[in-house]
């Protein structure tokens, strides 16, 4: 520092610590501007996140006479396959019979049908290690086989071999009448 | 930019314009004169290459979005609509798709070269990490393209690349949905899908740039490893290396149209010729050959997140290379230890490249049951790609660290002329070619 100095502006530290007008208008400013910038990017990252129609997607009714014992039916929810299947005794039992086995995601098959409708398992039919659209009668589980990487379920859905850390997903549905469902 | 610059305007204009935007001086010193080591060989013309593969890409990807619909309905047949009815629609399409494998191509033999002569290394550490994110926004423009034209192959890779995203604990599941703009792959994600697709590439550039830049700071690496002593050991960048990477680029492009005339589909997938069903997924999903190996290392772990941390990790991996070798010595020609480790590497790769290819429980061996391991066969391509893998890793984070502290390298000469001027009389033959043999 200089021993004198001609018309120098205060030194703003200079009687400690106080913050002054300037600190001030400097901390204001770059609140402003965090503020305009945080402001302006969330619409440009949210705009990204489903749109309003997409998010009314209609749920849809299912008319399950049309599936016969033994048989599955794969109709599109959502931009995503659902498996609507109409499972025999032997499946069934054997859902039961596992359900106290080492299972990666426990549940009962009683968690997974609606009371009184064992016979039909509505699942979302995308594998829950990377998305692929698991095929019945594959794998040694008697259930689904995912051709991507090689999971397997159970006639329940169930993870029981492979790389998906997740059962198939029961979506929200409901039975309108003894034959009808809604889902979503 | 390394040393001064040796540009004379020559007319008057050209002394106008260069007190006002040096713009002719600039290309001059970097494509006239550039001081280059004079043994460069002909890996170090892949940069050329690239650079003009890039702009191949920007050129045919923007006729193809003259006429691509971007929407889920009519993606596909647009495709097909330029492969059968817009003018030359067929030669452009057919460049972009066959474009991309010869641009992973020539990263690829890029990327091994600097990996063989050490070019990683001080003082080109930045120089590497620009390339490493060349690399990364090449892998994503090129997933971004695969989806576009809408088929089996291209839906699902879609949506099993974007559910890796899933596995991510607790935001997973919501940045999945911000990614699609939905609860599925569909008409949104197509949508954003070209734009990134468009973007990205102009990215590409503007870190290209900063990649030359960077480049020209140090200079080139060159095959002894050695730094550049004197002008002796250099020449001027034209003619010597316009001529030779010319040369270079002529031979490519040979190549690349054998592609484009006579086997434009030799690279692709059959399943990409059936337009996308979110309802079927075909037996069999694979992604392009230059993504193999990461999907193999993928699959190779039993556990969604650590399948995708170890598939991200392979790459980031190559980010601290430099920091990884604890060896003097740049060039592996005087590391005769490290090749050997340096060649089982390049085989690793190309042995990920098939496990990727292939069913995780396909036999390696056909005809032989081996023993069970664990969860799967010995004798398949899971447990291939778990040894594959293991040594991917280890060449980084083992072997090259500890390498450079126990090998003992061979004499590294003392300047890039030495070996061939300064010994005349004890260099004849034999001892001069012998470093440059390759292991
Ligand atoms: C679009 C992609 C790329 C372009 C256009 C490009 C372009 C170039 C050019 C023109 C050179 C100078 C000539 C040569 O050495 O061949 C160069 C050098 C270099 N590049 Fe790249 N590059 C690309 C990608 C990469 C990638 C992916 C990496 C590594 C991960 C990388 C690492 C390097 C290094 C370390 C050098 C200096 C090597 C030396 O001079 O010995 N580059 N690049
Ligand atoms: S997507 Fe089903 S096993 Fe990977």
């Amino acid at each position: 520092m200089a021993d004198t100095v001609v018309g120098a502006n205060p030194d703003p530290h200079a009687s400690g610590d106080d913050p002054n007008r300037r600190d001030f208008i400097h901390i204001a400013a770059g609140v402003a501007a965090v503020g305009l910038v945080g402001g302006l990017a969330w619409p440009l990252i949210n705009q990204m996140n489903p749109a309003g129609d997409t998010l009314a997607l209609a749920s849809i009714e299912f008319d399950l006479s049309k599936v016969v014992e033994g048989q599955q039916v794969v109709v599109k929810w959502r931009g995503k396959p659902l498996f609507v299947r109409y499972r025999t005794a032997k499946e069934i039992a054997a859902a039961i019979k596992d359900d106290h086995s080492d299972l990666r995601d426990p549940a009962t098959d009683e968690s997974r049908h609606k009371p009184g409708k064992a016979q039909f398992l509505i699942l979302i039919g995308t594998c829950t290690h990377l998305g692929c659209v698991p095929t019945f009668g594959g794998g040694d589980y008697g259930g689904w086989f995912c051709p991507c990487h090689g999971s397997v379920y159970d006639t329940s859905g169930r993870i029981r071999k492979g790389p998906a850390p997740l059962n198939l997903a029961v979506p929200d549905y409901s039975f309108l009448s003894d034959s009808k469902v809604k889902v979503g | 930019m390394s040393g001064h610059s040796t540009y004379e305007p020559k007319s008057g204009f050209e002394r106008w314009l260069d007190s006002r935007l040096p713009i002719i001086r600039f290309a001059n010193d970097t494509i006239v004169t550039f001081p280059t080591p004079k043994n460069l060989n002909y890996w170090w013309t892949f940069g050329g290459i690239l650079s003009l593969m890039l702009g191949m890409q920007i050129v045919t990807g923007i006729v193809l979005a003259m006429h691509y619909v971007p929407s889920a309905d009519g993606a596909f047949n647009s495709v097909q609509r330029i492969m059968r009815d817009v003018n030359y629609g067929w030669l452009i399409r057919n460049l972009h798709a066959n474009g991309a494998s010869m641009f992973f191509l020539a990263v690829y033999m890029h990327m091994f070269r600097n990996l063989y002569y050490g070019s990683y290394k001080a003082p080109r550490e930045v120089l590497w990490i620009l390339g490493c994110v060349i690399y990364l926004l090449m892998i994503g423009t090129a997933f971004f393209g695969y989806v576009l034209p809408w088929g089996q192959m291209s839906f699902h890779g879609a949506v099993v690349i974007t559910n890796l995203i899933g596995a991510i604990p607790v935001i997973g599941p919501s940045v999945t949905t911000w990614l699609w703009g939905g609860f599925a792959v569909d008409n949104a994600t197509l949508n954003r899908f070209f734009s990134l697709h468009y973007l990205l590439p102009f990215m590409i550039a503007g870190v290209v740039g900063l990649h030359i830049w960077a480049l020209h700071v140090p200079g080139n690496n060159n095959p002894t490893g050695v730094n550049v002593k004197s002008a002796e050991d250099t020449v001027s960048f034209h003619p010597y290396y316009t001529v030779k990477d010319g040369f270079a680029i002529s031979v490519f492009l040979i190549m690349y149209a054998v592609f484009v005339f006579f086997m434009p589909d030799a690279l692709g997938d059959a399943a990409n010729y059936v337009q996308a069903n979110p309802l079927v997924t075909p037996q069999h999903i694979v992604p392009e050959w230059y993504l193999l190996p990461f999907y193999a290392i993928l699959r190779a772990v039993p556990n969604k997140l650590m399948g995708v941390i170890l598939m991200f990790g392979a790459i980031a991996t190559l980010f601290v290379l430099p920091w990884l070798d604890t060896s003097k010595v740049r060039s592996l020609r005087y590391r005769p230890t490290a090749r050997l480790y340096y060649g089982i590497f390049f085989l690793t790769c190309i042995v990920l490249g098939f496990c990727g290819a292939h069913s995780p429980d396909d036999p390696v061996i056909p005809a032989i049951s081996g023993p069970q391991l664990l969860d799967a066969n010995l004798n398949s391509f899971v447990w291939l790609s778990r040894i594959a893998a293991l040594y991917y890793f280890a060449y980084f984070w083992v072997i090259t660290p500890l390498l450079g502290l126990t090998e003992t390298p061979l004499p590294v000469p003392e300047s890039i002329s030495s070996p061939v001027l300064s010994h005349p009389a004890s260099a004849p033959v034999g001892a001069v070619a012998s470093p440059e043999k390759r292991g």
